[in-house]
């Protein structure tokens, strides 16, 4: 159930210019799915909208949820000088979820590896994935690789197959798009699939962006998870269709009310969709996370 | 304590109300809040077909408020009579239909099948969106424009009508007179007062529609005066709305003479404000000693 309550901070640190990386102890996270976001609403009375946030990792006990966020204006200014013990204002937990959007239920099991479902096909079998993040769009991976190398170690075992880690880590392929080496994440990344690197300066992995990194890697995939700005996304859309593979990206745009009563956040779509009865889906609530072959970016 | 408010002979069990296109049709806020406890549920505009709304960005912060140029998006009414009503339906609260339209032929087309629909107790006329290019706020920035549209509906409306008025006006008295003098049953103000913002660093404007609608507590003065303005300018009764927050907040606009008040954008940074202003006026009503809420309506000297 989405409810609007106060979390309280357990640890802040800056782990980048600009970037923060906020643990938060709040019940939400019982229900928390990968992809999904919360509302962040700052105490200053000037600014009253709240700024959505992408989860980047739950714990293990789904006591706390794992923020981390770039300072992009006054809000996220104020949340960056929150310490250990202040109240932190949230609405949550919103959005569909990567898994939801494959069709698989998440929200059972939540972010316990083991609880999230095997779907009768064994989706992910031998299957290799890309989880592309750019820039601030690289923290919802975090959980999203979690959740997958749990659920693919399943299918292995599932399938007869040893659920040999190193298989399952080589399947799951992280591609992330920094400006520099500043490369923030990459180690919790790494615990769950093999991280290719792309920076803008060349400081690190490949030169360029993460397209330049499939390319200069000669990587393919059967199913595609990405979150990032949009010149990045445009190009996976592109790059997903002429593969002709599955992907599914996390939009996102400008919320007043973040549950979907204020139409602020629409993305248009291929089809007419079923809520709005014209070409607009709800990022807030039919998202943010959408097949990109649905969606006219 | 008796917290009922009459409009245009429709009871409400109390004068809170959500402002339209803050509240969709009660769906989704109705995850957080009783839908049972409030006034009446005044839904999101809708036109005789779908309407896709504006290119986003739609919305965009402004100091103690926001602006917004969604555009009207909305299902149109065939669908909206077959989800909509029926979902507000299953609760205790009195259903008000917000109505918006690009000619007069629209707007009559969406209120004669409302009419058929006696669950809906009465209908609100948008004639003040600043955000679509025609229809809508052309009926409500000239004094004679509002009258002829208001008159024509009433001649088809089966139901009270409240004629949603802009505060984008030079004499707000002389629009709520015109609408009274066509017949209107009651008045709603403030709609959304039209802003601009400019981001400095793309040089861009920060909504797609360049200008958007503000609202949220900044406009809340203004609001305040206009209500008292048209309170004393007309009989039919008003549905006082702009920035409202909290119980003090609807107070102050029943005060000045509102009959019955509505949350909008304050929906978005607390979804519980509806509930919360419902118990808080209560509360006020306890302290002052006051039996009937009536008889706070206009009550300040």
């Amino acid at each position: 159930m989405k409810q609007k309550t106060t979390a309280v901070v357990a640890s802040q640190k800056e782990i980048a210019p600009q970037i923060y990386d906020m643990w938060i102890t709040t019940d939400l996270a019982a229900a928390a799915r990968p992809g999904q976001f919360v509302c962040v609403y700052p105490k200053d009375k000037s600014t009253l909208l709240p700024r959505p946030i992408s989860i980047c990792e739950v714990n293990a006990d789904r006591t706390a949820l794992r923020l981390v966020y770039r300072i992009a204006g006054q809000g996220t200014a104020e949340f960056s000088g929150y310490r250990a013990g202040d109240d932190i204002a949230i609405l949550g937990t919103l959005g569909n979820g990567f898994l939801e959007a494959v069709g698989i239920d998440s929200l059972a099991g939540s972010m316990v590896q083991d609880d999230v479902e095997i779907t009768a096909d064994k989706m992910f079998s031998g299957k290799q994935v890309f989880l592309m993040g750019g820039g601030i769009g690289i923290p919802p991976m975090v959980q999203l690789a979690k959740t997958l190398y749990g659920l693919m170690s399943r299918e292995a075992a599932a399938g007869g197959v040893p659920a040999d880690g190193q298989d399952v880590k080589d399947r799951i392929r992280i591609i992330v798009g920094y400006r520099d080496a500043q490369t923030f994440l990459r180690e919790d990344l790494e615990q769950y699939g093999k991280v290719y690197i792309a920076t803008e300066d060349g400081s690190v992995g490949t030169k360029g962006n993460v397209m330049d990194a499939i390319a200069g890697n000669g990587l393919s995939a059967d199913k595609i998870f990405a979150c990032g700005p949009m010149p990045m996304l445009r190009a996976i859309k592109a790059y997903a269709g002429e593969k002709d593979i599955p992907a599914y990206i996390s939009l996102e745009e400008h919320m007043a009310c973040g549950v979907g009563a204020c139409l602020g956040c629409v993305v248009k779509t291929r089809e007419v969709d079923h809520h709005s009865h014209v070409h607009n889906a709800r990022i807030c609530t039919d998202g943010p996370v959408f097949e990109a072959k649905e969606v006219e970016i | 304590m008796n917290t009922q408010t009459t409009i245009a002979g429709v009871t409400f069990k109390n004068p809170v109300m959500t402002a339209s296109g803050t509240f969709g049709s009660g769906m989704e806020y109705g995850e957080f809040v009783d839908l049972n406890q409030l006034g009446a549920v005044v839904t999101k505009g809708v036109a005789n077909v779908p309407w896709p709304g504006n290119p986003t960005p739609r919305v965009a912060e402004v100091y103690g408020g926001m602006l917004n140029a969604i555009g009207l998006q909305n299902p149109g009414i065939d669908v909206f009579m077959e989800r909509d009503i029926p979902f507000l339906k299953q609760y205790d609260t009195k259903i008000i239909v917000n109505v918006c339209g690009k000619t007069v032929e629209d707007y009559v087309d969406v209120v004669e099948k409302l009419g058929e629909e006696p669950a809906v107790s009465m209908l609100e006329i948008n004639v003040s969106c600043p955000n679509v290019k025609e229809g809508a706020i052309a009926f409500g920035q000239k004094a004679d424009a509002l009258y002829n549209i208001t008159q024509e509906l009433k001649k088809h409306a089966r139901q009270p009508i409240i004629m949603k008025l802009s505060p984008n006006v030079t004499d707000i008295t002389e629009m709520a007179k015109a609408a009274e003098a066509a017949g209107a049953d009651a008045l709603s103000l403030i709609n959304t007062i039209t802003g601009m913002k400019i981001d400095i660093h793309r040089r861009k404007f920060a909504i797609a529609n360049k200008t958007g609608g503000m609202s949220g507590p900044a406009i809340k003065p203004i609001a305040v005066r206009m209500v008292y303005q048209a309170a004393h300018a007309v009989k039919i009764p008003i549905i006082g709305m702009g920035g409202i927050a909290n119980a003090d907040d609807a107070i102050e606009f029943i005060l000045a003479g509102a009959s019955a008040v509505s949350v909008g954008a304050m929906n978005f940074v607390n979804p519980y404000t509806t509930v919360e202003i419902v118990r808080g006026i209560e509360a006020y009503m306890e302290r002052y000693h006051v039996e009937k809420l009536t008889d706070l309506i206009g009550a300040v000297d």
